[in-house]
């Protein structure tokens, strides 16, 4: 595997008197898409907001690249380098999506080409360039908070269940997109749709109580029905 | 993807309409057109000087999602700071001269203002930063501060009401025909406009503007994009209590008496206030201002029996249309 950008190891959180993650160990590759896998209440959302320090660690270390970010503010950890795309997409509603956007661009320029090829990816945000961002759509909602996300170029992208209730239709344009952007980011995915996990992970992570019970290529999790079965309870192919 | 083209931000404008409604409601119920002017301005005065008095409170509920009773600690000491500097000039203020009256009334209005702002970032350092999060306790602690504030009032000023000069270039009142109108009316509105201009600018023109409304609706996420909210928050709390203590030194002049009790007696119009506009929301704040302003000035003519409860009937009525306020904030 090539060398980790993100490393957790031995990640404890707790929330209120709530144990969540129990030493999580995890390795994101540098350049391609890991997906986070796991059942409901297995610790994927917690992980990632640990990463993002909205949740402090308890104990254990996060490294991205060279630096220990566990200690460190959520403003801080953001501009080393890090998107976030939350569960419930995290966007406002009551701003246009042209300022949504101006919002994520650090120094309050978007840089014309990076635009355009947003406007590629989903012609949705120059259709709707001033509209309420809380009018669009749920699937329109989900390409805004991930074009906020890459409005500049960052070194990782965190992005919850971007799939979460969106319609066939718009999960399969997702997935273009999504190839998109492993071509320009390093992409850590928590998803529950198997479908659109295989078709893009390159690497996988599977978490369960609070731990990383299985990490490893995609293609060999792919290829290997009864752990499929032992991991996640469900064969990747009943989900096609 | 959907089919048609979403319409470009519209502002609703229903609730607009509803100052301009309320007044043509309120017409055929005084009997002369002087009479019906003089409580409109009247009306619109008062409105604009709880405006500027509660426009910084919606931004700190919104924003940091605090319950902050002591706000009316804020109203009351900045009224004593611009009294404090007033009554030594009290020369000054009788001069038949507005350049003369400005120059005792600028540095009073000045005093008020840092005294407001100061006393605010102690207040958030102090007292309401350890209980982020909690409403229970920030009621109980700043209801707390407030009641200390005002004690602290008795001592430093007196427990007695002090009269408070008016400056004589905004005393007195225009005249067209039988119509009059108190100068410093005027002058609340106009102050009243420039405080509501200068906020819409800065929220929307601004990246600070934005960062404001974006933080109002979803400070986590603001944080996620690498802004450090914290600061914003300071910077908000110790505005929105210096223009706590503008509104106070204007209400003192208004009503030409200062007492420790005041910024208590006020909050009660306040909340009403940010509840009908919707909490955050600095165009609602303004709205449930001018009619809160309005409605009060109408029913003490129409039905002076019918008062006190008037505006706790407008809120109720508010709330009954739009349940979260005339200007929701779809908080996340």
């Amino acid at each position: 595997m090539p060398e980790a950008l993100l490393s957790l190891a031995g990640v404890n959180t707790h929330i209120g008197q709530y144990h969540i993650l129990h030493g999580v160990d995890l390795n994101v590759p540098q350049s391609g898409l890991t997906m986070l896998l796991g059942r409901n209440g297995a610790g994927k959302t917690t992980a990632l907001r640990t990463v993002m320090g909205l949740w402090r660690a308890s104990a254990g270390s996060i490294r991205l690249g060279d630096n220990e970010i566990h200690q460190r503010a959520t403003p801080d950890i953001a501009r080393l380098g890090i998107a976030y795309v939350p569960e419930n997409m995290g966007i406002f509603a009551g701003l246009t999506v042209r300022e949504n956007l101006l919002l994520a661009a650090r120094e309050h320029v978007m840089d014309e080409k990076r635009l355009a090829w947003i406007f590629e990816l989903f012609p949705a945000m120059k259709k709707f360039w001033n509209g309420l961002a809380g009018n669009l759509s749920g699937g329109q909602k989900q390409m805004l908070a991930i074009s906020r996300a890459v409005i500049e170029r960052r070194k990782l992208m965190l992005i919850d269940e971007p799939t979460k209730g969106l319609a066939p239709a718009i999960i399969t344009a997702m997935i273009e997109a999504f190839k998109e952007l492993k071509r320009d980011s390093t992409l850590l995915v928590v998803e529950q749709n198997f479908h659109f996990a295989r078709s893009l992970g390159d690497y996988v992570a599977v978490m369960d109580s609070g731990r990383i019970v299985y990490a490893g290529r995609m293609a060999e999790l792919a290829a290997d029905e009864s752990l499929q079965q032992r991991l996640l309870g469900l064969s990747l192919d009943s989900h096609q | 993807m959907s089919g048609g083209a979403l319409p470009a931000a519209r502002r609703d404008w229903l609730p607009v309409l509803l100052v301009p409604a309320l007044a043509l409601l309120a017409l055929p119920f005084i009997p002369s057109l002087p009479t019906w002017v003089t409580l409109t301005v009247a009306g619109l005065a008062m409105g604009m000087m709880i405006f500027i008095m509660a426009s910084g409170l919606t931004l700190v509920f919104g924003l940091m999602d605090v319950m902050n009773f002591a706000h009316g600690a804020f109203i009351s000491i900045g009224a004593y700071a611009a009294v404090s500097v007033l009554i030594p000039m009290k020369a000054m203020m009788q001069a038949d001269s507005l350049a003369t009256n400005l120059t005792a009334i600028a540095p009073a209005i000045l005093a008020a203002m840092a005294v407001g702002g100061l006393l605010g970032w102690f207040f958030e350092r102090v007292l309401i930063r350890p209980v982020y999060g909690d409403h229970l306790k920030q009621i109980l602690v700043t209801m707390g501060g407030l009641i200390v504030a005002e004690q602290a009032i008795h001592v430093v000023w007196g427990p007695d009401i002090i009269p408070v000069p008016r400056p004589v270039s905004v005393g007195g009142a225009f005249t067209f025909g039988d119509i009059a109108v108190e100068k410093y009316r005027v002058l609340a509105v106009v102050v009243g406009l420039g405080v509501f201009a200068t906020m819409a600018l800065v929220l929307n023109r601004t990246r600070l503007g934005l960062l404001i409304r974006a933080g109002v609706e979803n400070p986590e996420m603001v944080e996620s994009l690498g802004y450090r909210i914290r600061r914003l928050f300071i910077g908000v709390f110790v505005a929105g209590s210096a223009l706590a203590g503008l509104g106070g030194a204007m209400w003192a002049m208004y009503q030409e008496t200062v007492f420790a009790g005041m910024g208590m007696q006020l909050m009660v119009l306040i909340f009403i206030v940010i509840i009908i506009g919707g909490m955050g929301s600095v165009t609602g704040c303004f709205i449930g201002a001018l009619l809160v302003g309005l409605v009060a000035n109408y029913t003490g003519f129409i039905a002076p029996k019918l008062a006190l409860g008037s505006n706790i009937l407008l809120m109720v009525l508010v709330l009954l249309w739009r349940p979260r306020g005339l200007y929701a904030i779809g908080k996340s």
